[in-house]
């Protein structure tokens, strides 16, 4: 690892101050990527500023939603009581990521700062646009079958490793943050993460000097009716092929409401919009699950080696929205109870 | 044999530090002459020559308590003072900014307990509990320790009394070759409280049932088990030792000796 000036923030316009005048410096969360990538020298940043001691570690109620700490550790927020009854997606996504040490440490917005897991990304050798602009995509005709199959760049293939973004995406959280002289701003969770584009180098829309303070989550009835199901090569600690977040709300058998948000898809949560639309207002049955899934993979764009991924998303998307309108329950028995 | 010189480059503060490191009989070894590059190897040897030593007083180097006062920061490049308890004993060490709290207790502290399977938090090897809660040392940088609470598998046992999950680990075979053991007990010595807490975990039927203690099935504990990696494949073992302490009873040992005693 590369020599580093460290700091404890005392306060977050210290934190944001001494971030702001140092390009190369980064916030310190959890340092669960960071520091990973720090001994893998993909990034080397000359000054890391503890943020953990921030004031940003609550959840709170508030008219409309509840408002999550920055600085709140995943696990806490995971097992937080309102979170767990009226945001139960939420808890799922988080608990189906990484191992119960790693969600101790990570931050929520560390969470939301991850960098992909792409193992060109990862590998100092090898040619990624995102690591070092301009050396090429290694993945995009390299082994790529873990790689995106929507909204990908001939610069760049990768997908966003989160499981707890997915949900976010799917509940549409609003991210606060913090600039110096306290100027505040909201960023609507869609616009948060980016697509590659031609600078795949820049994962998110958060400006260098930003902090995220917290996240808010608006109201919803969908509490009774989510699920979050996770797609991955062992059953449990591994990065997700697919993932699907599934939340709605029903009157009688008829959909009134429908979030659906994709993971291990795309360089950002995806957003099934196309599959949402043509659920709301009718009946919840497999039949129309099956057309929204084939409506909303019809426009995926596979690579070489990860075509698999538009069938296994097409059925994890299904099984998803029948777990959830059954409400049987969370955890993985409540996929096998139902017999789907 | 070669010629030895007689104390050729040792200072008088490397040789008492060697003498105190060492047993009686190797430090005789010192009588009979020994060269500096040797000493040094002998200092790598007992796990604390990661550390320029120039750039160090010897004794700060040796530290293992709180008795010698800090150095400024300064004296090394980046270097973070930070004092915390490990195991119940306070702690002050001056640490390179990138020292993890694995190295330090490893390679400052001699609590080589914690092991570093893959550096990398991908293992579990190096778990440790901090304030509480299980976390991996080796993403964890010791500078951000300042006023924690470790607890590392050398502070479990109470004396000479094993703590129950390490007596488990005994009666059930819980490992093999005993590397990442370490971690599996302190991952599971907190996966206890985390239960006793009604923490959910992915595979909990029903999440939005919150606040009660969790009564853990084998798909529980392998679940919340997950992020302790096991080569030599003794999860069966594990699990049988963890279920025996979280459920205060007896769960039936299943292997015994080659002549039929257990
Ligand atoms: S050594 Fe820390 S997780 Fe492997
Ligand atoms: S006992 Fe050998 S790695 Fe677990």
């Amino acid at each position: 690892m590369r020599p580093f000036k460290y700091s404890n923030a005392a306060d977050p316009a210290a934190a944001i101050t001494a971030i702001s005048v140092n390009a190369d410096a980064k916030f310190l969360g959890g340092g669960t990527n960071l520091l990973d990538l720090m001994k893998e020298d993909v990034m080397h940043p000359s000054e890391l500023v503890n943020i953990t001691r921030l004031k940003y570690a609550d959840i709170e109620k508030t008219s409309n939603g509840i408002l999550i700490g920055g600085t709140a550790t995943n696990a806490f927020t995971a097992n937080h009581e309102r979170v767990r009854k009226q945001y139960p997606l939420l808890t799922m996504a988080i608990l189906a990521g990484a191992s119960a040490q790693i969600r101790n440490m990570a931050t929520n917005a560390g969470n939301l700062n991850q960098r992909t897991r792409c193992s060109y990304f990862y590998d100092v050798n090898m040619p990624c646009n995102k690591r070092t602009p301009g050396s090429g995509c290694g993945a995009l005709k390299g082994l790529n079958r873990n790689h995106a199959i929507f909204g990908w760049s001939e610069k760049c293939v990768a997908v966003y490793p989160s499981d707890m973004a997915v949900a976010l995406a799917a509940l549409d959280a609003v991210v606060h943050v913090e600039a110096g002289n306290q100027e505040k701003r909201t960023i609507a969770f869609a616009d948060f993460h980016r697509l590659p584009g031609s600078t795949p180098q820049i994962d998110n829309n958060l400006k260098h000097g930003e902090l995220i303070t917290s996240i808010e989550l608006p109201e919803n009835d969908f509490a009774a009716h989510s699920y979050y199901l996770k797609v991955r090569e062992r059953s449990s600690y591994a990065f997700a092929l697919v993932s699907v977040a599934a939340a709605m709300s029903l009157d009688g058998s008829r959909i009134r409401d429908i979030r659906i948000a994709l993971g291990g898809v795309a360089h950002k949560p995806w957003r099934a919009t196309a599959a949402e639309k043509l659920l709301v207002g009718k009946e919840a049955t497999m039949a129309n699950f099956k057309v929204a899934a084939a409506a909303e993979l019809k426009n995926a764009r596979p690579l070489e080696h990860n075509k698999y991924k538009v069938k296994m998303a097409g059925d994890a998307i299904v099984r998803a929205l029948s777990n959830a309108m059954n409400g049987v329950g969370y955890g993985m028995n409540a996929g096998l109870e139902a017999g789907v | 044999m070669e010629d030895q010189p007689k104390f050729p480059d040792l200072t008088d503060a490397e040789r008492r530090a060697l003498e105190e490191l060492l047993p009686d009989e190797m430090s005789e070894i010192i009588t009979s002459g020994i060269k500096r590059r040797h000493f040094l190897k002998l200092i790598t040897y007992t796990g604390t020559g990661l550390l320029a030593t120039h750039l160090l007083g010897i004794e700060q180097l040796m530290a293992r308590s709180t008795a010698v006062a800090p150095l400024p920061p300064t004296v090394i490049e980046n270097g973070v003072n930070v004092s915390f308890q490990v195991n119940g004993s306070a702690q002050q060490l001056l640490v390179d900014s990138r020292m993890t709290l694995l190295d330090a207790l490893r390679e400052r502290m001699d609590l080589t307990g914690s092991k570093k399977g893959c550096d990398h938090g991908q293992c579990g090897a190096c778990t440790v509990i901090v304030d509480g809660r299980r976390v991996l040392s080796c993403l964890t940088l010791a500078a951000t320790c300042e006023d924690k609470e470790v607890t590392t598998i050398e502070g479990l046992a109470d004396g000479d009394k094993l703590h129950p999950m390490q007596a488990a680990f005994i009666k059930h075979d819980g490992f093999q070759c005993g590397y990442c053991t370490p971690g599996q007990i302190c991952s599971a010595v907190a996966l206890m409280s985390e239960a006793k807490n009604g923490e959910a975990s992915y595979v909990t039927s029903n999440v939005r049932e919150a606040g009660r203690p969790m009564e853990l099935s084998e798909e529980e504990i392998r679940e919340r088990m997950s992020g302790n990696i096991c080569r030599c494949g003794a999860y069966p073992n594990i699990v049988d030792a963890i279920r025996e302490v979280h459920g205060d009873k007896a769960v039936a040992q299943v292997w015994q000796f080659a002549d039929g005693t257990i």
